[in-house]
């Protein structure tokens, strides 16, 4: 496997207790909204897609010791290396020093309303019949896959049943690795706590996720 | 002699220069309107947040049609007040009751439904957060201050496609009456995550 992320956390061994904040408390420097822009802007030029930041960000080294809007702004300075838009040279400068590279677009301040408004909505018109209905038993993959991915690794070869039918969306896999959108049905998938965590799982709760279809073997 | 603070306006931290500088060549190279960056910043500070996903809850405590339409296409009743678009362009609304709390994370990410909440606080991003809420839903709870009877079962979701989920709370006892502004206000961020529980209407 070549492939790490070091962002699938769910279910690692973690003793700190959550600290909540008041409702108010978003950014915690100035530097941060900032990145939080910049990130956003750049996304609306179209160079790379939102599947394609994920793996960007959660295959970062430093992942794991690095604040949230740092993990943005150190995967932002990748994608713009690997795709020629700002060079290493350029960052250290803190001026451009080549000529720009062609973008798609470039988001405008009056336009950012509009954009924001309509997002970027993933779901696919239908073009086969969903393999699973409602109440379905299913088993997901157990395998690893030496890309990105939205299967946890909390839950593989895991037993679950369908909750929803989501409609087919965008296949984040094979979107993060620039081989295009492939929809597949997606499903949100219900698993018990013993399933997934044994026999002497915390009581009284169960977990769901969403999954795409070839995250999905029917099981007897 | 008078203290000098010179150093101050010179030493300042890495990511500020950092972000300064990103900004900067990007600026040069024409891939961003410098302007478009303060619009974006205005937008998530003073108009899109939780504020508006307490409006959407309190529709639904008040207007019993609307909690229908809001359960079966929580897309389409969302946005017919106004909350549409980035990282909520697949909602579904996910209702307490008492056999059954909701509680949403993104163990892979941050995947969180901006239109309605807005940006995700910092602990919803944090490794405790997403290690534990899907192995210890109650300790979390508790460390929210939140205990639920153990008749409740905790349903944790994982947001990790890209529909985005809002819980919808109980309305509170003693709530007869409450206009839906008044309503909102008891409506909490975190009861819409479901690490917490809407405020108590005063006596």
């Amino acid at each position: 496997m070549s492939y790490h992320t070091h962002a699938d956390l769910g279910g690692r061994p973690n003793a700190q207790a959550v600290r909540p904040e008041p409702e108010t408390e978003i950014f915690h420097a100035a530097w941060e909204p900032r990145a939080l822009a910049v990130t956003l802007a750049m996304g609306a030029t179209g160079s790379w897609n939102i599947d394609m930041s994920r793996a960007a960000r959660e295959t970062l080294p430093d992942y794991a010791q690095s604040s949230y809007y740092r993990i943005w702004i150190a995967a932002l300075e990748k994608l713009l290396a690997e795709r020629g838009l700002v060079r290493p040279d350029e960052l250290q400068a803190g001026r451009a020093l080549h000529p720009a590279a062609p973008v798609a677009r470039v988001l405008q301040a009056a336009a950012v309303p509009a954009v924001l408004a309509k997002g970027s909505p993933t779901e696919r018109a239908a073009t086969t019949p969903a393999r699973f209905q409602v109440g379905d038993a299913v088993r997901t993959r157990a395998q690893r896959v030496d890309h990105h991915t939205r299967l946890p690794g909390y839950a593989h070869g895991k037993r679950g049943v369908i909750e929803s039918v989501q409609g087919m969306h965008v296949f984040a896999d094979t979107h993060a690795q620039g081989l295009g959108e492939q929809p597949q049905w997606l499903y949100r998938v219900a698993f018990s706590s013993t399933e997934l965590w044994g026999d002497d799982a915390a009581p009284g709760f169960s977990v769901a996720l969403d999954a795409w279809e070839s995250y999905l073997e029917p099981t007897a | 002699m008078a203290h000098e603070h010179d150093h101050e306006h010179s030493e300042l931290d890495e990511m500020t220069l950092r972000v300064r500088a990103l900004e900067t060549v990007l600026a040069q190279k024409g891939y961003i309107d410098p302007a478009a960056l303060d619009v974006l910043i205005d937008t998530y500070q003073t108009q899109i947040g939780p504020r508006n996903g307490a409006r959407v809850v309190a529709r639904a405590w008040a207007d019993p049609a609307y909690r229908d339409w809001l359960l079966r296409d929580g897309t389409a009743a969302i946005a017919s007040l106004g909350y549409s678009g980035r990282q909520g362009e697949h909602m579904v609304v996910l209702a307490n009751t008492p056999q059954r709390h909701h509680m949403v994370v993104c163990t892979l990410c941050s995947c969180y439904p901006w239109p309605v909440l807005g940006l995700p606080p910092t602990w919803y991003k944090s490794a405790p957060y997403r290690s534990r809420a899907v192995k210890d839903p109650r300790g979390v709870l508790a460390d929210f201050g939140v205990t639920l009877p153990e008749s409740t079962e905790i349903r944790v979701v994982d947001s990790t496609a890209e529909v985005r989920y809002l819980v919808l709370p109980m309305r509170p006892a003693g709530t007869e009456g409450f206009s839906e502004t008044e309503l909102a206000e008891l409506v909490t961020r975190d009861s819409m995550i479901g690490t917490g529980l809407p405020q108590e209407p005063a006596r």
